[in-house]
């Protein structure tokens, strides 16, 4: 496997201006003859749709969802960074970049995450043009707000539903193509297979949800906007549906899967409340401006949090952490929380959370100073688990959130298989071992809005549009093998649900390849998702046809593939021997417990080969050059 | 908590459905409703029939995927909050729950509880935009909107687009889906040139699908589980009476 990341050269503010010139250029009038394939609808795979329709190319958008305004991206809360400094707090293009590699822990490519700084800006001006309402101040000027890891007010956010707000600025211009008749859309189907044809991209092979029809499409580019993968751990808090069946079916066609194992953990989440439970619900960070963590000190202490005095409460972010206490970074905070929880300190009837409270806030600025701030995520609150966070402290646990690996790209965003590309979440890019809050949204945008439809024609201006049909014998096996897959899941007729395996293949990753990791225990993960997937295949129940709408053999195909997927992130894990950002090695920890970074033998990307179901897959690597960002050790204490 | 589901079935869209009626025992009144019907189709398949079909994804009231009539009240009993956000405790006292897919001719039911709603998608893709290229956006401070202006755009634009008001109002009209959009991008200066052209463009379209027209009875406001104000209905009559009798379309003529 070639990993040649085609970064351009000279200063690295000036890579993106020089790229942009040495890229071939497709036509206008050429460019109605090439098609186009896009996967996912959510920013990146909608703003790319609508852009590429826009500069004149055929584009096709599959979801799984019932609209292209249903994708993941609409739950983002908090807001969207850009280098605007239009606060005048000294931010620039530089410090975004800076903080992002920072923030990152040093895992990810300088050029690119440069780009995103330098893209970001544009972003805002395209969204605001839209009509996306962000927040304004009284003079009619965008509002800002400060996120974790930074310095200064960058986040441009509306109200808490900046990622609404955002995706349908980006439906809307999908759907102004659609009208234009340059993009069709297809809800309601999803991508079971990508098809390779002399090892170029040409097309995928779709199921109509629907109907259940296995149908091909051929096209002269395939751009996978397909998310993350945290469902792997069964309860996340991304959407029911999210899965990794698109990119995990382009990496066994070839495409390399980079940094599998980097997951973020998001430490304010709302607790499990039972067997039941089927996901997880987020509440916004900035909660942790006002509320102050604290467990019991005394393990098992069962008294309800009002009856704890001071003296016996152990706010212990703000005693590891004193100069960043509360506000401490994400994978930091999660951690901490896991550790308070297993060693007895845990709060609820079952003892799976720590407290946020907010009764110190409440007695300084009064309850409707609070109730101002954070109404909506308390009414939230109270709506999931029946508490009012004014009278009892908010229960929190962390919980996973989002994916910051994913396909390798290049520069252009295209991996390893040419004519594929990944964009969004779904690629590994800009985000190292841990991403900031606010970058998620930046991400999708940027690579959707303003690089992929660019870099795409590159590879369009190289290839004869059309030379490829579905009557080619790799559609005719690729078809082949999905009806393949979907009779076999019918014909298992095993005696357990989808949802059960599920679940415990979520249990596996969670308590081995989570929050904190050992060889040992990952070793041991390896052997028992192996052993999972054998029963699944021999005891799954999926009821019902292959034609006809079947959410059950839906999902049994998606976990099918966490099944081997999971396997890789555990290697993953195992094979990265050091502790960075959000992948947390127990064997790599400084004397106060914290992640312990090896520059030395890991400042590389880990990009993985397929070698078949249950075969270990061979490791590559794309080694990491920091030239304008020195490489230093994050300390919040 | 024990519960008798009432529950609409439907195999295709050509089958003439039933309601079933199926036992939900031993429910937590910390799990959601959704979560409920997970575990009675969790029962199902035990025994070996085909489990509820319903659509849902984020289960965080923000996707607007989820949406079904419990009790003959869309997305069920608790204000501004959508099916997935229930939670079994709202419920209590309840002994008999029936639950049924939106119904509305524009909405045809594809199975059970699923409907298809892609006449919304066709409304926006009529009009329900702002014309922008990408990349030929000016400075997003250049031009400064009035908080107040920017604060109705949001009020307006945070619909969800579950359709739980076309299955409210007794005309299954999308009047109140519609105007938020109108009315989102109307109070915005960047929503000024395509104004009226767009609110033409979309009452037609929702004509065409098969919606009903608006006959004031307000029930969509009270379904909508974000709380869209019927308010918005008048400012999109407004704007269609204007643009009724004062928009002309350009003609092209050679010059």
């Amino acid at each position: 496997m070639e990993l040649n990341a085609k970064i351009p050269s000279g200063p690295i503010d000036q890579h993106w201006t020089n790229h942009q010139f040495d890229m071939k250029l497709v036509n206008p009038a050429n460019k109605r003859k090439y098609n186009v394939i896009v996967v996912g609808s959510g920013l990146a795979g909608a703003g790319a749709a609508a852009t590429m329709g826009e500069l004149g190319y055929n584009v096709r958008v599959y979801t799984y969802n019932d609209s292209a305004r249903r994708a993941h991206s609409i739950a983002a809360q908090g807001g969207i960074n850009a280098a605007k400094n239009y606060q005048h707090d000294g931010d620039s293009v530089f410090r975004l970049f800076y903080d992002t590699i920072k923030g990152g822990d040093f895992r990810s490519r300088e050029s690119n995450t440069y780009r995103l700084a330098e893209v970001s800006m544009n972003i805002i001006d395209q969204a605001v043009a839209q009509g996306v309402p962000f927040a304004r101040e009284y003079g009619g000027l965008l509002a800002n707000r400060s996120f974790g890891g930074a310095q200064v007010s960058r986040t441009f956010y509306a109200r808490g539903q900046t990622g609404q707000q955002l995706l349908l600025g980006c439906y809307q211009a999908l759907q102004k193509q659609v009208h234009a008749g340059n993009v069709k859309v297809f809800s309601r189907h999803e991508m079971m297979e990508v098809v390779v044809v002399d090892g170029v991209a040409k097309g995928v092979v779709i199921r109509d949800l629907v109907s259940g029809r296995v149908f091909s499409d051929v096209a002269d580019a395939v751009v996978l906007a397909t998310g993350g993968y945290s469902n792997v751990f069964y309860l996340s808090t991304t959407a029911k549906g999210c899965n990794v069946t698109a990119a995990w079916r382009a990496h066994r066609k070839g495409a390399g899967f980079a940094n599998v194992s980097f997951a973020q953990i998001h430490p304010t989440c709302i607790p499990p409340a039972g067997e039941g439970q089927s996901k997880l619900t987020l509440m916004s960070e900035s909660l942790r401006n006002d509320g102050r963590i604290w467990v019991p000190a005394k393990a098992g202490d069962d008294r309800p949090a009002g009856q704890i005095p001071e003296a016996e409460r152990d706010y212990y972010l703000e005693r590891f952490y004193p100069s960043f206490g509360n506000l401490s970074p994400r994978d930091i905070s999660s951690r901490r929380a896991k550790e308070m929880v297993d060693s007895g300190h845990g709060v609820g009837e079952m003892k799976n959370g720590v407290y946020l409270d907010f009764k110190d806030a409440i007695n300084r600025l009064g309850e409707s100073a609070i109730r101002e701030r954070y109404g909506n995520l308390f009414a939230m609150y109270e709506k999931i688990t029946g508490e009012d966070p004014y009278k009892a402290p908010m229960r929190i646990y962390p919980a996973p959130h989002y994916t910051m690996g994913g396909l390798w790209v290049d520069y252009n965003l295209q991996t390893t298989v040419p004519g594929l590309f990944a964009a969004g979440e779904a690629n590994f890019s800009d985000h190292g071992a841990n991403r900031l809050g606010a970058s998620a949204l930046m991400q999708g945008l940027a690579d959707g809005y303003f690089i992929l439809p660019l870099t795409i024609g590159d590879w369009l201006a190289r290839v004869k549009p059309g030379d490829t049909s579905t009557d080619h014998p790799a559609f005719k096996d690729a078809e082949a093998a999905v009806k393949g897959k979907v009779d076999k899941l019918l014909a298992v007729g095993g005696n357990k649900s989808v949802d059960h395996f599920h679940q415990r293949l979520g249990k596996i990753m969670w308590d081995k390849v989570g929050m904190a990791r050992n060889a040992d225990g990952l070793r041991l993960a390896i052997k028992e998702i192996g052993a999972l997937r054998e029963e699944y295949w021999k005891d799954v129940r999926v009821l019902g046809k292959g034609e006809s709408f079947n959410q059950s053999l839906e999902k049994a195909g998606r976990v099918a593939d966490f099944m081997e997927f999971a396997e890789l992130m555990a290697y993953d894990a195992l094979a990265r021997d050091e502790s960075c950002g959000a992948h947390y090695r127990e064997e790599h920890v400084d004397a106060e417990g914290e992640a312990k970074r090896d520059d030395e033998n890991f400042a590389f990307v880990s990009v993985w080969e397929y070698k078949g179901v249950g075969e270990e897959p061979t490791l590559h690597k794309e080694d990491l050059v920091f030239e304008n960002v020195a490489l230093s050790t994050r300390s919040y204490k | 908590m024990d519960l008798t589901l009432h529950v609409w079935r439907q195999d295709s869209p050509k089958d003439k459905g039933r309601f079933e009626t199926l036992p939900a025992k031993g429910i937590s009144e910390h799990m959601s409703f959704l979560e409920m019907l997970d575990a009675v189709n969790e029962d199902l398949i035990d025994q070996g029939k085909e489990p509820i079909a319903f659509d849902h994804d984020c289960r965080e009231g923000i996707c607007g995927t989820c949406g079904m009539m419990i009790n003959g009240v869309p997305h069920g009993p608790l204000n501004l909050t959508t099916a997935c956000q229930i939670h079994m405790r709202h419920l209590k006292g309840a002994t008999e729950v029936w639950i049924e897919p939106w119904r509305a001719t524009a909405f045809p039911v594809i199975r059970d509880l699923v409907v298809d709603r892609s006449a919304m998608d066709r409304i926006i893709e009529a009009g329900g935009y702002i014309s922008i290229r990408t990349g030929s956006a000016q400075d997003a401070n250049a031009a400064p909107i009035k908080k107040i202006d920017a604060d109705m755009a949001m009020d307006a634009a945070i619909c969800i687009g579950c359709g739980a008001c076309v299955a409210a109002c007794p005309n299954a009209s999308a009047m109140l889906f519609m105007s938020a959009k109108v009315s989102h991008l109307g109070f915005l200066p960047q929503g000024q040139p395509e104004r009226y052209e767009r609110v033409l463009n979309m009452v037609q379209l929702q004509d065409e699908e098969g919606f009903g027209n608006c006959t004031n009875h307000g029930a969509c406001q009270n379904a909508c589980p974000k709380g869209i104000s019927v308010d918005f209905i008048a400012r999109l009559n407004r704007d269609l009476v204007k643009a009724t009798l004062a928009y002309k379309p350009y003609e092209i003529t050679a010059v």
